[in-house]
């Protein structure tokens, strides 16, 4: 082994990333905490030499904040609704897109491309194609024209148009736009794994299944779910992880009001909560930060107690 | 059930264009199987044997050719619907269910009126381990069992469907000398015991000499021979075959036939009445010599081994074509140590082959042979 004699030299190897590691990652962390549990910590004052006794303030404010329980039961209900939509929506994908022979190396770029544009630009897109144009300037007895895609679209099946996402919309319906989009964004990603996953199942599984007799139905539910449980898992773990830390794509439909005109903060979520206190009230960010870190940590371990009892390795 | 094989054909189509050259796995198989019987499907690697196998399963789709279940033609059947079992060459059971669960896999699939209920489905399953002594780690998962219980549950699990057809695609070769012995034992009373018309796919002839009703011998797609082991031993249709079959295998030797005699090198070794001059191969079984000092056929001697009852002579001969020509005879004979040994030959452990097609060539054995 190379250990003892050259150690020094695995050191200074690692040396830069270590430095940047200490510099960007540990030490935000650290401050973090030391933000968090000082009361009414604010970076500002601090710089003006004020001192700040230590203490749980900055959690309690936190979570008497009524703000706050919108961000924490926005996040939440999208996480609930996008993970296992989305999940379900890939597999079913992968699975067809495995079945394909032809154009398969096509098809799987195509699915792949919005994994590498940027969120904010399909927000923006998004946003464009649930449009509304009229409706916040429109009078009392004006005719509404829409101009977005979605709402043609409704309107060549003759039904009405609905406000998606301007002024006046219900939450309802932006909720819809959001989860559309998240789901969509998401999507690429778990292709990717999935199908990756069902190309590494051992062809000859599906032959025995074969001369057992085995529906297709039954080869889907009985053998290739259960193959594919560990890449499920992964994805949906890191998809609720993914989830919890959800605010750009509201930026992108909604804009950082988080919210339709005249509603603003509406849709705002944890991350949301977290970079509004970050201006000026440096300690509650902090608090807000490690609530959400907590939320998350608590829900993966659920995630991974139950995927360790459902998947077979 | 009886399975019939009418000039069963096997074609890959070649996979670019540029390279060419299709492969035929399997070219005209014909073949009836009889019922209940055993039979032993043998080939070096590449032959065609998984291939053939797949296309009774339905797994692959044959090019050319019908396949006949009694009297059901079930060439264009999905093998969903054949009602086969089939054993993987690498067993291919289920990762994620139990040794149960793997061998009630095949009754929870039967629909409308095979449909059983759960008790019987249960039952059947032990009654299937227990043919083959699993009965005991029926909660294991697969990766918790040795090569040769998987192997057993493998059987199991084609078995408890009580197939028309029983396959096994070599099901001993991930074994151990000691469990292929015992296990190709209990697979012979297993099928005895079932009277399912199995075919066991192996390239291992001594395998499948030992517990075939009859083996089916193939080259490169094509079938050699066909027939009871014994007789395929001791009357190989060709060189292949003659040197396929055996342990130690075969020795030959270049010859020629010259006025009704056989020569191996200037020596004439062996009557061969109505064969024409020609040159030819000989194959001559290690048993098929006599020690005798007086013997046409002499070698160098290379050394002696006991083996036991027998004693197994190592020499070589100029016109062998084998590195060593290796007879085997009773240890009661005493080798003389020296230079050379001689023999004479038992006439039907020598066989002729014709030098082109490599095909036999067959003499009037002599009466005193
Ligand atoms: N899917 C395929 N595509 C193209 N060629 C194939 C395919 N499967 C098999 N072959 C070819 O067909 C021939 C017969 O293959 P097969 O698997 O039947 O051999 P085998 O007798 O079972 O050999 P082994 O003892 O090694 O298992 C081989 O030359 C092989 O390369
Ligand atoms: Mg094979």
């Amino acid at each position: 082994m190379v250990e003892s004699k050259h150690s020094w030299k695995a050191w200074i190897y690692l040396a830069p990333a270590i430095v940047l590691l200490l510099i960007f990652t540990v030490w935000p962390i650290i401050n973090t905490l030391r933000m968090a549990f000082l009361e009414g910590y604010s970076t500002m004052g601090a710089v003006g030499g004020a001192t700040y006794e230590f203490g749980i303030g900055n959690f309690k404010q936190v979570l008497e904040y009524k703000d706050f329980l919108t961000c924490l039961g926005n996040t939440m209900l999208l996480c609930v609704l996008t993970v296992p939509i989305s999940t379900i929506l890939a597999l079913l994908i992968a699975v067809c897109l495995n079945a394909i022979k032809p154009l398969q190396r096509l098809l799987q770029t195509i699915f792949f491309l919005p994994y590498v544009t940027n969120s904010i630009a399909i927000g923006m897109v998004f946003a464009a194609m649930f449009n509304m144009v009229g409706s916040a300037f429109g009078g009392e007895n004006e005719l509404i024209i829409t101009a977005g895609i979605i709402n043609n679209v409704l309107g060549f099946f003759g039904m009405d148009p609905v406000n998606w996402i301007n002024a006046g919309s219900s939450y309802g319906a932006n909720m819809v736009v959001m989860v559309v989009y998240i789901v969509w964004n998401a999507l690429p990603f778990k292709i990717l794994i999935l199908l990756g996953g069902l190309q590494s199942i051992n062809k000859q599984y599906y032959d025995a299944a074969k001369v057992d007799g085995t529906s297709r139905r039954r080869v889907f539910t009985r053998i290739t779910v259960p193959l594919l449980s560990p890449m499920l898992a992964y994805v949906v773990i890191t998809d609720f992880i993914g989830g919890f830390k959800e605010y750009s794509s509201i930026v992108g439909i909604f804009g950082e009001d988080m919210g339709p005109t005249g509603d603003p903060r509406r849709l705002n979520t944890m991350v949301g909560f977290i970079y509004d206190a970050l201006a000026n009230h440096q300690g509650r960010a902090s608090a807000a930060a490690l609530i959400l870190f907590g939320i998350i940590f608590v829900v993966t371990l659920i995630n991974l107690y139950v995927s360790k009892k459902k998947t077979h390795y | 059930m009886k399975v019939e094989l009418q000039n069963l054909t096997k074609i890959f189509p070649s996979r670019n264009k540029k390279a060419g050259g299709e492969v035929v796995a399997v070219n005209d198989f014909t073949f009836t199987i009889p019922d209940g019987k055993l039979i032993g499907l043998l080939g070096p690697s590449g032959c065609g044997k998984s291939t053939t196998l797949y296309m009774i399963s339905g797994l692959q789709k044959p090019s050319g050719g019908k396949i006949f279940f009694g009297d059901d033609d079930v060439t264009e059947l999905a093998a969903e619907d054949r009602g086969v079992g089939l054993v993987f060459q690498n067993y291919a059971l289920y990762p994620h269910m139990t040794v149960k669960q793997n061998i009630l896999f095949p009754l929870q699939n039967l629909k409308g009126a095979d449909k059983l209920p759960k008790d019987v489905m249960l039952e059947r399953a032990y009654e299937a381990a227990k043919l083959v002594q699993i009965d005991e780690l029926m909660d294991r998962k697969p990766s918790e069992l040795s090569g040769g219980q998987q192997q057993r549950v493998a059987i199991a699990r084609a078995l408890v469907k009580m197939p028309k057809v029983l396959l096994l695609d070599e099901p001993l070769s991930n074994l151990d000398a000691r469990l292929r012995l015992q296990t190709r034992e209990e697979i012979r009373r297993i099928q005895k015991e079932t009277g399912i018309t199995t075919i066991f796919v192996t390239h291992d002839q001594e395998e499948a000499m030992s517990i075939s009703d009859l083996i089916v011998v193939m080259k490169l797609g094509v079938v050699q021979q066909i027939g009871k082991p014994q007789d395929v031993y001791d009357n190989p249709t060709n060189l292949f075959v003659a040197k396929f079959l055996g342990t130690p295998p075969v020795n030959v030797f270049e010859g020629s036939v010259k006025g009704g005699k056989l020569y191996i090198g200037d020596a004439a070794v062996l009557e061969t009445p109505g064969v024409d001059d020609q040159d030819v191969f000989v194959g001559i079984r290690p048993e098929g010599f006599i020690l005798d000092n007086n013997g046409p056929l002499t070698c160098k001697l290379n050394s002696v081994e006991v083996m036991g009852r027998d004693v197994s002579v190592v020499s070589t001969h100029s016109a062998s074509l084998n590195p060593v020509v290796r007879s085997i005879i009773d240890a009661d004979n005493q080798v003389a140590a020296g230079a050379t040994v001689s023999y004479s030959l038992k006439p039907h452990k020598v066989f002729l082959f014709g030098k082109a097609d490599e095909s036999r060539i067959y003499f009037g054995v002599k009466s005193d042979g």
